[in-house]
């Protein structure tokens, strides 16, 4: 194998990366990112970097030259590639084909746009890994038998091997985004979303309490902002953690300073006019944006607009003038309530990112099917972290996008698949001053059992028993039980398998 | 110098974090004392409330491991090291001195034990905030 394309350069794929040379791959490696920065930890977005107004004032501004600048890409990219073109010739020495402009390492403005407390690499370990970053850029396509790799600036990546990391994208409620409402998953949606959060006390309504709703809420909260979560469920994480613990969990919001809306889908957005130029056809006032969207994210709709097609497109947009959707004023919930607001926060879920792979022959379905050793439908090509549906399973952990490359790297330089992906689920949620922490699977009909401290106090350890056994625990700022019980379950599950 | 606890009351096996500034952690790994910079170059983890195995100790929040002779990570995620400070017992008592905290990290010296350290150099007794207070291990908090 001479070379091996990441496409992902976020968690899952540097740590295939460093997989790649920890298990003597010596061949050409291309890291293929879509943000125009280095691999950065995205758990801090939705606490310690919203929360901490020092780090702030500090932070440097993404230029849009930045992203051209490393990829000497500026015009705007075609990623609607026609299956004739994802499928050319990818031999031979044809202009498109290969790399023209590799990067050895990135430059030196790369690694000072990202925010020093997020950066999960440095430039000794950039210099180690002698890969060449492809940053800035999306890949579009790969060849039927998984030996190229399109990107949107028309070139063309020739390889032997594929690790598809392309993690998911944030959720977004139907229609276009009026400003002032946000999703957050990258760290433009974080810096987009301080700079709201930065200016004076704002009404705050947050839709899903999921965990990156309860944490943003929790932020918010913290920096003196008016916060209501909007949660379409009876209650907020019940398929995570069961109806108890998931009642704690609705008390967090609550004993933290934000209202609790739970129940109730959102039926739109209102906003307020933009100032267009005259003659400008859009209606004016305050007008609503029924999306009839549920906050869920269990039915995506996206052709659910009343705006009409010529503003459908503007959600990313929003700097054209015209196509601005003026700025959001309040959220209109299904049961007819309305919420004045003048931030709105989006977490909804994500969907996989896999959209470039529509029109290869590669299975996808909810992330790319993959084997339990990440193994994808083609031969030389897995795939790890958020993006990847590994053995049935689409987990999107962080512990699973650093566990799981190993694994599929292995299998990638062995050519079949010799191992299988065991690690037990975890994942940890910080939310107001409460650390949860869970571990294991949660079978639904599983009994919860407190064994140390209690809810009352605010600290506990809960065990989820199921046929005489332990097989999931919570823990709620009571680390060292949990870490106990975790390990437990490891050793329980590395014996079973 | 910063006063930690009666040296019995920190068995084998245990740790305990004092509140300073930033917090620091002691550990007694099998009768060896370390302090090490309480909160896991990583993410913001307390390590006193870490899994302590040898001269190790493993992160509570993402398994990241550091050892407790020189402050180094010894694997994932973390890769900067945490700052090691001197542990001394003094009549009984455990003390930390705390590293400057403009130093950089550096490998520690080996670990103090009560006969090897009684001396306590004047600038480092003056860098503490004070009397460290005990939040105990295992504590909920």
């Amino acid at each position: 194998m001479n070379t091996v394309t990441v496409v992902g350069a976020s968690l899952a794929g540097l740590y295939a990366a460093r997989e790649l040379r920890a298990q003597g791959f010596d061949g050409r490696l291309v890291l293929v990112g879509a943000e125009p920065h280095l691999p950065y930890d995205r758990p801090p977005l939705s606490k310690a970097f919203l929360t901490d107004t020092d780090r702030a004032a500090s932070t440097p501004t993404v230029t849009d030259s930045a992203g051209a600048s490393a990829t000497g890409t500026g015009a705007s990219p075609d990623r609607e590639h026609s299956p004739a073109t994802r499928t050319s010739p990818t031999t031979g020495t044809a202009p498109g084909t290969g790399i023209h402009a590799p990067y050895e390492s990135a430059p030196e403005s790369q690694l000072a746009l990202t925010d020093p407390e997020l950066a999960l690499t440095d430039p000794e370990e950039i210099t180690d890994l002698a890969a060449e970053w492809l940053l800035g850029v999306h890949a579009t396509g790969l060849d039927q038998h998984g030996r190229a790799v399109l990107l949107d600036d028309g070139r063309t990546v020739v390889t032997d091997g594929v690790v598809i990391a392309t993690g998911a994208s944030a959720r977004r409620l139907p229609g276009p985004q009026p400003a002032g409402v946000h999703t957050l998953r990258t760290l433009a949606d974080a810096r987009a979303l301080r700079a709201d959060l930065t200016r004076g006390p704002r009404r705050v309504v947050v839709i899903g309490g999921g965990f990156i709703g309860a944490e943003t809420a929790s932020s918010c909260v913290a920096l003196g902002h008016d916060v209501t979560v909007v949660e379409a469920a009876p209650l907020p994480l019940i398929p995570q953690l069961g109806p108890d613990m998931a009642m704690f969990c609705a008390d967090l919001h609550r004993q933290g300073g934000a209202r609790l809306l739970t129940g109730t889908g959102v039926a739109g957005l209102h906003r307020m006019a933009p100032a267009y130029p005259s003659g400008d056809a859009y209606s004016s006032g305050d007008a609503a944006q029924p999306g009839g969207t549920d906050p869920s994210g269990a039915t995506d709709r996206p052709g659910a607009t009343a705006l009409g097609s010529s503003r459908t497109r503007s959600s990313r947009t929003e700097s054209r003038g015209p196509a601005n959707p003026g700025h959001v004023t309040a959220v209109e919930l299904s049961d007819g309530r309305i919420l004045p607001a003048d931030v709105v926060v989006v977490g909804i879920g994500a969907t996989p990112n896999t959209g470039w792979l529509s029109g290869t022959s590669l299975a996808v379905g909810d992330g790319v099917l993959c084997d339990a050793g990440c193994v994808a439908s083609l031969p030389q090509v897995v795939a790890v972290g958020d993006v990847a549906r590994v053995g049935g399973v689409r987990a999107e952990h962080w512990t699973s996008a650093t566990e799981q490359p190993r694994v599929a790297v292995r299998n990638l330089l062995a050519a079949q698949t010799v191992e299988t992906v065991t690690a037990l689920p975890y994942f940890w949620s910080d939310q107001y001053g409460s650390r949860i922490q869970f571990a294991g699977h949660r079978p639904a009909d599983a009994t919860v059992r407190i064994t140390e401290g209690s809810p009352d106090d605010g600290g506990f350890l809960a065990l989820y028993e199921h046929a005489g056994r332990v097989a999931a625990a919570l823990a709620v700022n009571c680390p060292r039980p949990f870490m106990r019980t975790r390990r437990e379950l490891r050793a329980q599950r590395t014996a079973t398998v | 110098m910063i006063p930690v606890c009666r040296l019995e009351d920190l068995p084998a096996g245990e740790s305990v974090r004092l509140d300073t500034t930033p917090p620091v952690a002691v550990f007694n790994a099998d009768g060896a004392l370390y302090a090490v910079d309480d909160t896991c170059s990583h993410q913001d983890a307390s390590l006193s409330e870490g899994w302590l195995e040898g001269c190790l100790v493993e992160c509570p929040l993402h398994a990241a491991s550091f050892d407790l002779r020189t402050g180094e990570p010894t694997c994932l995620p973390a890769r900067r090291p945490v700052r090691t400070h001197r542990v001394s017992v003094v009549d009984g008592t455990i003390h930390v001195h705390l590293a400057d905290p403009t130093a950089t990290p550096v490998p520690a010296s080996a670990p103090l034990t009560a006969a090897a350290s009684l001396s306590a150099p004047a600038a480092l007794a003056a860098s503490g905030p004070g009397r460290g207070s005990l939040t105990g291990e295992g504590s909920a908090a």
